[in-house]
């Protein structure tokens, strides 16, 4: 079973709906950390602020939930705030999340003074490292944005891709089974959901 | 670096999609479900539905229209048209919708902005503005009055100020709609666009007027656009979106292109 978290972050039902369209109909939209936990992968989604998700995360016990299923080895995706909460520390409300991969989320400060936070429309991803789920895709294929902060990562190796808005930010990471993007896949028309698909084959083995 | 981003609107009265043409006299011309189908397998970046059901009690088709295209369509779509609520939206939210249009009902109740921003993120509330060309007064410093009720009532508000307000408020994306370039397909209303876009720190989408590919590119570049929104051109099939990004993109405007 693939387990969706619901954290009041976001519209989980466009992620269901990505999924089922790909083939991946087992896909369950779920609050219950045990059920996470049992899950055979998980897609951890999220529109909005880090500030009131990281603290319903916290109320459902969702965070330990996750942690634990990243330490199974099972597949893992992050998408949008979901990409942002798996760090160490938000600059959003200066919170602490969940410290999968270390880093940081920051607000764009962007010296040109047209280009406009929150970053939203599509951009193209600059694939920087190969990985089984961007089978689908190529460098350069444009994705949907929606965000006013990106995760700047400690390891340079976490990073997987690329994007320009003014500065140069990770819009794709990962690390053993845990894959991210910053854009939203499941609103990315055939080449978001080529990603979502290749997830769904994916079995958590990082690439060597 | 971000692409300008080519957006459908879709009217949709009764569950079927209907053209205005200067918002007075509209016609029938389809199904918005394959309709939108269509657009986003020709590469449409963004489909806007706009429900103008006159009665409450056929609101509810809406909500049965936008959770077909949500299970068919895999790029953002905002709903709009009577959403007077948080309720609303998240209704519209819950069937599929990527944001919410709030316009009329915003000006009369502007606090709805701020409830909707709040509840749903503001990433997520598009403000729409319907505009006249008024020439400048005390008044309407800018010469350009919002107007309400698809352009039936004028409001006495400077669309300036009231856009400035709107983003204030927590709007994430402004629709500058122009009354008067509306259904005449003689170009979008570039002044009014530009003066929005210069106001604003949110994305900016240019309505009205569209009928060539060069009102695109005028108003992407001349007109500081973010998007531009196109109805007739397309669902008449003078043209299709996939023909116009190209147009743009041999002009030197970067679309997306891979879809």
């Amino acid at each position: 079973m693939l387990a969706i978290v619901d954290y009041d972050a976001g519209n989980v039902r466009s992620v269901q709906r990505a999924c089922e369209h790909v083939g991946l109909t087992d896909a369950e939209i779920t609050a219950d950390p045990d059920v996470v936990r049992g899950a055979d992968r998980v897609i951890f989604p999220g529109v909005g602020s880090s500030e009131s998700a990281v603290d319903t995360l916290h109320n459902r016990g969702l965070d330990a939930a996750l942690t634990e299923f990243y330490h199974s080895g099972k597949p893992l995706l992050g998408i949008c705030l979901g990409s942002q909460i798996v760090v160490e520390h938000s600059e959003e409300g200066d919170k602490d999340c969940l410290g999968l991969l270390a880093g940081q989320v920051k607000r764009f400060q962007l010296a040109d003074p047209s280009l406009k936070v929150p970053h939203i429309g599509w951009n193209s991803v600059d694939v920087v490292r190969d990985h089984p789920v961007l089978k689908n895709i190529s460098s350069g294929d444009e994705f949907y944005f929606v965000h006013s902060y990106y995760v700047e990562p400690v390891d340079p190796e976490t990073i997987y891709g690329r994007t320009d808005y003014g500065e140069d930010f990770c819009s794709m990471l990962g690390q053993n089974n845990l894959f991210t993007t910053q854009f939203h896949l499941e609103k990315s028309g055939r080449l978001g959901l080529g990603i979502l698909e290749a997830f769904g084959d994916w079995d958590g083995t990082p690439p060597c | 670096m971000l692409s300008k981003r080519i957006i459908a609107c879709l009217d949709v009265r009764d569950g079927n999609l209907a053209k205005s043409i200067k918002f007075v006299d509209t016609k029938d011309i389809g199904d918005p479900v394959s309709k939108a189908r269509e657009y986003y397998e020709d590469g449409l970046d963004e489909l806007v539905f706009y429900d103008i059901t006159a009665s409450s009690d056929k609101r509810n088709i809406m909500l049965d229209v936008v959770e077909s295209v949500a299970k068919q369509v895999f790029i953002p779509f905002s709903v709009g048209g009577g959403i007077r609520s948080v309720e609303d939206a998240n209704k519209l939210l819950w069937a599929g919708a990527e944001k919410i249009n709030v316009n009329s009902a915003a000006v009369q109740r502007p606090g709805l902005i701020d409830e909707c921003s709040h509840a749903l993120g503001a990433q997520n509330v598009v403000l729409s503005v319907d505009i006249a060309r008024v020439g400048a007064s005390n008044d309407i410093p800018s010469g350009y009055e919002v107007v309400i009720n698809g352009g039936r009532t004028a409001t006495g508000r400077d669309a300036i100020a009231w856009v400035i307000e709107g983003e204030q408020r927590g709007a994430g994306e402004l629709v500058v709609n122009s009354i008067d370039a509306d259904g005449t397909r003689e170009g979008y209303e570039l002044t009014l666009t530009r003066m929005v876009a210069e106001a604003v720190g949110i994305p900016v989408i240019a309505s009205g007027g569209a009928g060539k590919p060069e009102h695109l590119y005028d108003v992407l570049t001349e007109g500081k656009a973010d998007a531009a929104l196109v109805a007739s051109m397309v669902h008449y099939g003078d043209y299709t979106v996939s023909g116009l990004k190209q147009w743009l993109s041999d002009k030197g405007i970067k679309v997306r292109l891979k879809y």
